[in-house]
């Protein structure tokens, strides 16, 4: 089953800035930003008081009253994208035989909203250290364990193949693409419903990166808070939000006469094995993980067109990863454009690199590579072509797309047109 | 033909046994590790008994320093990994960095941490919030940790499938093998033995309201009323099964066959999937059902999830058609450490020739099934099926064989 190749047949996005496909390019293609002042509470307490929300109304989406009570925002989020890619790629599921067809929802932090919030509720407050069972709600046990997330996706489509949730911190999205190309390639399903949420802003989220000062203090100007590459940069800012895709296996896409968004050719993780969150300034472990992502697509790296950045906006990754690009690409590091969505729609932590891949895609679909928002002042000692404030037209027919997350995961993702010629 | 994976090592931290030595003798001999909860007072709360690991010193097994920065979980976990290595005849550091991953199950994080941070967040202010916090929790913690700690740069990865995950992470580990990572640290070691972790799994509804440490959790019994939560789990080492015996390791046993489905919801009335993961594990290792020599269950101790699964070993096996056994009636189901603890157990199995008891079981003569209970059997074990399933319709199925 080696020769199996895997294709993007479908997608939906929940992104900052507008629910769907459609709105999520827009943003993107005109540079603009989706970060605000934080309405979800009051953030006045904290460092960090900016935010990448969505206006997101579930009914609205095609959720029952019930689904909204049981499932996590997150999980609201990978269910409407679900069903989305779904109708998005014209598959018939029920023609298939259901235990050849899986789900892998990523999510770096799972139900951590509906978790902080029933905490408050069950401990009145932080006040109870024997936190009061009588207070839970009934789907507290959801909440607890986030593959949950993957369950409600796997009923909503029909889906009884093999089926997880990829939990990798902040390459979580590409992770759960990544295991669920695997699956079709080893011949374990024939179609997989792959992608990932995250619904991280709340106060304990908040809290806990103010502690390590890692998401952007800036709050007079919060839509130009986001400002990965930039020499004024000093964090993230959070996001939330949700990409799924529909994958199948090239052949019966094609016999089917299915859309084809873009092959994924390549894929590979590997860990720096040196911090929890702190990264080493020359990207090795990144580079690595790139290398074998471009040997997997049997591609040249001076066939990548475009890299869509992990551009988080912190000082230590900017580096870390231009240091990764230029040790794994050469001197086609510095032909490359290189941009960070980031800048746009905020860090989801583990959706983001799903919402990443869509992104690839819609580059490779529309030949425009999105821009880096908000870079005015470059950095010194980020010296590539961050394609700053406006997309730019372009034939684009191989992406690579790279995450790099808490625990020292990096991963790297090759997208590629299928009838490209293959070394 | 892809490369075999052969686990190589063994790390087990149990409620009835800390270190797989003292964990194989209390198992064999029935000694329970299911008691009243110490860890919290637990009488305001229906569910009063757990699986906790007595005599747990973190700070005799892993550096003080990451002693703040991480949940009991991943304290466990790395002493886990620390055994397992040392077991393996591994030396980290004399390996290639990038020939080393680590895949771990998860299943609801560093829960107990979390809850000391919330606490501090709603009762004193954000400020309080520890800077461990944005790590100590979250669920690739246990991967994170162990290859910072030894050096492990390869593919990692972490998977969350509630109890099933156990199954789920070993056979990503054998998926990274036959793509080429000489070894890769696995497992699952769970523990989330504190109020609000409780709370959380009290809304499950399948906790055992029993006080009685003997009977409260009783699968495939006709008074099956629940579970008991435990703590711990197991890490164990898989390498390819070539590159073990070049360097002449001892090999408990090969990753066999694995396969995963997933629930159809009980509204559409059609048939759990977990016969259908068990068919396509024996296929994906080339067994028949006659070559399993014992199954080790789920056993839910819910009386239609044990319902459900004695009719899929039934229809495979048939009736009474291969001895089955649930050790877990001495640890308490241990969430995403519990089927990795299965399989260590059932390649302890393996190399010694016996299967562990069912603790405590009056097994319900309608279920049709050859429960091992009271002592345990002798009889030479080369194949052993191990079974697990999550909460919401997870499946999987594990095949490990003597080589």
């Amino acid at each position: 089953m080696s020769g199996r190749r895997v294709v993007i047949t479908g997608m939906e996005v929940l992104a900052p800035g507008g629910v769907g496909v459609k709105n999520f390019w827009e943003l993107l293609s005109e540079g603009r930003t989706a970060t605000r002042r934080i309405t979800f509470f009051d953030p006045s307490p904290f460092r960090s008081r900016v935010a990448a929300e969505i206006d997101f109304d579930p009914e609205m989406h095609g959720l029952r009253p019930q689904e909204v009570r049981r499932m996590d925002r997150a999980a609201q989020f990978a269910v409407v994208a679900a069903r989305g890619a779904v109708a998005d790629s014209g598959i018939e599921l029920d023609s298939y035989d259901p235990f050849r067809v899986g789900v892998t929802i990523g999510s770096a932090v799972g139900a951590t909203t509906g978790l902080d919030q029933e905490y408050r509720i069950v401990s009145d407050g932080g006040r109870l250290e024997l936190v009061d069972h009588e207070y839970a709600v009934p789907h507290l046990y959801e909440y607890l364990v986030p593959s949950s997330f993957t369950a409600e996706v796997a009923r909503t489509v029909g889906a009884r193949g093999p089926s997880t949730v990829v939990s990798t911190g902040c390459t979580s999205g590409l992770d759960s693409v990544g295991h669920a190309v695997e699956l079709i390639r080893e011949g374990s399903v024939d179609v997989m419903i792959a992608g990932a949420t995250d619904a991280p802003i709340s106060p304990i989220t908040m809290a806990c990166f103010d502690a390590i000062k890692a998401t952007t203090p800036r709050h007079d100007e919060p839509e130009r808070a986001s400002r990965p590459f930039d020499g004024t940069r000093n964090g993230f800012v959070l996001g939330e939000g949700a990409a799924v895709f529909v994958l199948e296996e090239l052949e019966s896409a094609a016999a089917r006469g299915a859309h084809v968004y873009a092959e994924i050719a390549g894929y590979a993780t590997r860990s720096n094995a040196y911090h929890m969150t702190g990264l080493r300034p020359d990207g090795a472990e990144m580079a690595e993980a790139i290398r074998v992502a471009l040997d997997e697509a049997r591609m040249p790296g001076d066939q990548i067109d475009y890299i869509n950045a992990h551009g988080s906006g912190t000082k230590q990754n900017d580096r870390h990863e231009t240091a990764a690009f230029k040790r794994s690409l050469g001197d086609h590091a510095y032909r490359t454009p290189v941009s960070s969505i980031k800048s746009m729609v905020g860090h989801s932590l583990g959706a983001i690199g799903a919402i990443e891949i869509a992104a690839s895609a819609l580059a490779m679909e529309n030949n425009t590579v999105p821009p880096t928002a908000n870079l005015h002042t470059p950095d010194p000692e980020c010296d590539l072509d961050y394609v700053p404030l406006e997309a730019r037209d372009q034939l684009t027919d191989a992406v690579l797309t790279v995450g790099s997350g808490f625990g020292g995961f990096q991963s790297a993702m090759v997208l590629a047109r299928p009838d490209r010629r293959v070394a | 033909m892809s490369a075999s994976a052969v686990v190589t090592g063994l790390g087990v931290a149990a409620p009835n046994g800390l270190g797989t030595d003292e964990y194989w003798k209390a198992t064999l001999v029935g000694r329970s590790g299911i008691g009243p909860i110490t860890r919290f007072e637990p009488s305001s709360y229906p569910a009063r008994l757990a699986g906790e690991i007595p005599g747990f010193v973190a700070q005799e097994h892993i550096p003080g320093r990451l002693i703040p920065q991480t949940d009991r979980m991943t304290q466990l976990a790395l002493a886990a990994a620390d055994w397992a290595l040392r077991d393996a005849g591994v030396e980290p550091g004399e390996l290639p960095a990038f020939d080393m991953g680590v895949v771990t199950a998860s299943s609801s994080g560093g829960f107990e941490f979390g809850q000391g941070e919330l606490r501090k967040l709603w009762s004193q202010g954000s400020e309080y919030v520890s800077a461990y916090q944005s790590f100590a929790w979250f669920y690739a913690v246990n991967s994170g940790q162990i290859s910072i700690r030894n050096g492990m740069k390869g593919p990692s990865g972490v998977v969350v499938s509630d109890q099933a995950g156990g199954l789920d992470a070993l056979a990503q580990a054998r998926r990274q093998i036959r793509k080429g990572t000489p070894l890769v640290v696995s497992g699952g070691v769970d523990a989330s033995i504190c109020t609000w972790g409780w709370v959380a799994q009290l809304a499950g509804g399948r906790l055992s309201t029993s006080d009685d440490p003997a009977r409260a959790y009783v699968p495939f019994d006709a008074e099956a009323r629940g579970h008991v939560p435990g703590e711990g789990g197991a890490i164990l080492i898989v390498e390819d099964g070539a590159a073990a015996r070049r360097r002449g390791a001892r090999v408990y046993g090969e990753i066999a066959g694995y396969a995963a489905t997933f629930d159809a919801g009980p509204e559409t009335g059609r048939e759990p999937g977990l016969g259908k993961a068990i068919e396509l594990a024996l296929a994906d290792a080339g067994a028949r059902p006659s070559d399993i020599d014992v199954v080790f269950a789920d056993a839910a101790a819910v009386p239609e999830l044990d319902r459900a699964e004695a009719a899929a070993i039934n229809a495979v096996f048939g009736p009474r058609g291969v001895p089955v056994t649930a050790p877990k009636t001495m640890t308490g189901r241990l969430y995403s450490g519990a089927a990795a603890l299965d399989v260590a157990t059932a390649l302890l199995a393996v190399q010694d020739g016996v299967i562990p008891p069912t603790s405590n079981v009056e097994p319900a003569a309608d279920h049709d099934l050859d429960l091992v209970t009271g002592e345990p059997r002798r009889l030479p074990v080369r194949s052993a099926l191990v079974l697990a399933r999550g909460h919401g319709g997870f499946n999987s199925a594990l095949v490990v064989r003597a080589v």
